[in-house]
């Protein structure tokens, strides 16, 4: 379940820390709230948005915290990238950390491209921006004449409105401002920049898995992500984006060869991925570059590995995306797994035909409609040609040109 | 508990069958209610339970079946319940850590192709402390072994006739020598069962673990597709074994789980249909 919204606050001497995970009933105690969070209707699960409000949607509300949501990618991998900036811009804008990890591009360039917040009241983290204090009666100017009992109270401050939205919206065609980014504490994971050390271990995990594995849970203890942990301050919500795992670029053989060598290291990583989760307030985003992995009983058990899984299907380069049936879309979207954590029934969406459009300012996923047809001359000239070249080519004699549809 | 379940399958907490090997298995579905409901009624009847939960954390089964009206944290205390938590187990060994103390039991994740061997050592340890005659302490029903689910052990990298010999010496421990029962979950994948050269994993362990069991409890979608009100069936398939000979018998049901519990109707008389 996602985080506990109720026993983070308490001290840890009241539970043995053995039992604690981020999956906890809610009882009736004080609320903690931490910012860009919020409960979920269903069952109380602390849920975070991941950037695209019809995505939120789609999983039930948001994505519970101590889940692993897998994005199967699409061919040429761009949609999938942009949900994860998407993911990673919402972490920056409701000041959580973010954990990135590559292999391909450097974390730094992937944070450079986040879109930019559309910033009506999002609160920009600026240190000169104080609030005024109420002590300054003899500025005479800004003495009110007819409401003066509220002179005297202090200035309403905005900050405090922006955390408590749940969702953002983000414009495509800007890139984030390197202040609003910078307020935001993100680590690091670029591959090359980790050198494997041959193990000896007959472990079927490669070990750039277990350096990722490894240093994501040094950066949970140490900067006290863990459930467990009783810190102080108020607690953060740890955004993890792991990009394209299973790609050759990680040493993994599975989207390379028909029959891997390494055909368990990606699983046993999503296993420990997850043990990880559960225990500490984080979320996490995976993008798996699934059109090259041929077993798809492998891909069947990766899925079932990871909480939330949805595809991406692009219409790039296909010759759907010349369809008149297709023009409002850039894709599909499937959604394969939805969870059921700490309750029997899942939410499933109603609908399993879904298609997106990636818009200036909004990601949109809906319901595929096809259009009515409407145009009755375009339909009619072109069942009236099927009909006509028929006549023409079955009678024999017959003189018409068989472009009418009614022919007598 | 369902009750409409337990008349299905005519047993009560109070009289079931012993030494039965029930296989739960699912095909692109999840049947990981029916854990739910075998784990819940083997607690009421006061049998002693040991649980490999190898997919999710304790608080996920504690907060369920809290809706089902069994406390599993009590059953944990009182000694009733032994509970594997993998998730927690396995960190431990996939990061090494120096200093620290790990429970045997997850060892194959060291090198899957040892087997399951400590896993089984551990089943065989928790269930057998009971009949080791320790007076005083509540006398507990036959045991029980529960899998969730077995089909992990597939995804990190154990083979599946190791994961048949598991099985194996579980069942006979466990059915034959303790005059217990056994549940076990196994999810396969494919849409078909027909290709065997790519997926001899799980459908290799379906059709072994289908041979060794007793009941099975098959779960699928609707033939027909998608439905919310409809989410899926049971197929049930007793394989009887003793006096008359070997006969099977099966039957169809469909079911919806809502969050108390799941319904169980005979096909096309769904609330939502009639």
């Amino acid at each position: 379940m996602a985080a506990p919204v109720d026993g983070v606050g308490k001290p840890s001497a009241e539970r043995s820390p053995f039992n604690s995970t981020s999956f906890q009933k809610k009882t009736r105690s004080k609320l903690i709230s931490i910012p860009g969070t919020r409960p979920s209707v269903q069952n109380g699960q602390l849920l975070v948005s991941t950037g695209v409000t019809s995505l939120d949607y789609l999983l039930g509300g948001g994505l519970a915290v101590g889940t692993v949501l897998l994005i199967e990618e699409d061919r040429y991998d761009s949609y999938s990238r942009m949900i994860l900036k998407y993911f990673l811009a919402e972490g920056v804008v409701c000041r959580h950390e973010l954990f990135v990890a590559a292999a391909q591009d450097n974390p730094d360039d992937i944070l450079q491209e986040l879109p930019a917040p559309i910033l009506d009241d999002v609160a920009i983290h600026k240190p000169v921006d104080q609030p005024r204090l109420s002590c300054e009666p003899q500025d005479s100017l800004d003495a009110m004449k007819i409401a003066w009992r509220y002179q005297n109270l202090p200035k309403v401050q905005s900050a405090l409105a922006s955390t408590s939205r749940f969702g953002h919206y983000y414009d495509v065609s800007k890139t984030m401002e390197p202040e609003i980014r910078q307020a935001a504490k993100c680590h690091h994971f670029y591959l090359p920049e980790h050198p494997t050390q041959s193990s000896t271990t007959h472990s079927p995990m490669i070990e750039s898995y277990s350096a990722l594995l490894k240093s994501l849970q040094e950066v949970i203890h140490r900067e006290g992500f863990d459930i467990a942990a009783s810190m102080p301050k108020s607690r953060n919500i740890l955004r993890v984006g792991l990009q394209s795992l299973g790609s050759a670029l990680w040493g993994d053989d599975l989207s390379c060869h028909d029959n891997p060598r390494h055909s368990h290291a990606l699983t046993t990583f999503l296993y420990g991925l997850r043990a990880l989760l559960r225990s500490s307030l984080a979320v996490a985003v995976v993008t798996v570059p699934s059109h090259l992995i041929q077993d798809r009983a492998l891909m069947g058990s990766i899925t079932r590995l990871c909480d939330n899984a949805i595809a991406l299907e692009s219409f790039k380069g296909s010759e759907r995306e010349t369809n008149p049936l297709y023009k409002d879309y850039h894709g599909l979207l499937h959604v394969h797994q939805v969870p059921h954590l700490n309750c029997l029934a899942s939410q499933l969406p109603d609908h399993k035909d879904l298609a997106f459009k990636l818009k200036r300012k909004q990601f949109t996923i809906e319901r595929l409609h096809l259009p009515p047809d409407l145009s009755e001359t375009v339909s009619r000239v072109s069942r009236g040609e099927l009909a006509g070249a028929t006549m023409v080519a079955s009678a024999c004699g017959s003189g018409t040109s068989g472009t009418k549809h009614l022919d007598f | 508990m369902f009750t409409e379940l337990n008349s299905i399958l005519n047993s009560t907490p109070d009289s079931f069958t012993k030494g039965e090997f029930i296989l739960v298995s699912d095909r692109q579905s999840d049947a990981s209610f029916l854990i739910h409901h075998f784990l819940s009624f083997y607690l009421r009847a006061q049998c002693k339970v040991c649980f490999l939960g190898l997919g999710q954390s304790f608080s996920h089964y504690c907060a369920i079946s809290q809706r089902l009206g069994v406390s599993l944290a009590q059953a944990k205390e009182k000694g009733q319940l032994i509970f594997l938590e993998g998730l927690k187990e396995s960190l431990s060994i996939l990061i090494p850590q120096e200093g620290h103390t790990e429970n045997q039991a997850m060892d194959f994740l060291r090198d899957p192709t040892v087997g399951l061997r400590s896993l089984y050592k551990f089943v065989q340890s928790s269930l057998n402390s009971s009949s080791s005659g320790e007076d005083g302490t509540e006398e507990w029903g036959p045991s029980v072994l529960l899998v969730d689910d077995i089909s992990v052990l597939l995804s990190l990298g154990v083979s599946a006739r190791a994961v048949l010999d598991f099985s194996h010496y579980c069942k006979a421990t466990v059915c034959s020598q303790l005059q217990g029962n056994m549940v076990m979950l196994v999810r396969c994948d494919g849409e078909d069962e027909g290709d065997d050269g790519d997926d001899e994993g799980s459908e290799l362990l379906l059709r072994g673990l289908t041979h060794q069991c007793s009941l099975t409890l098959h779960v699928q979608g609707l033939p027909t597709g998608y439905c919310r009100d409809i989410h899926g069936q049971v197929e049930v398939c007793w394989r009887r074994r003793q006096g008359d000979g070997q006969h099977t018998q099966k039957k169809l049901f469909q079911y919806k789980v809502n969050d108390k519990g799941a319904s169980f109707f005979a096909r096309g008389t769904s609330s939502a249909v009639l």
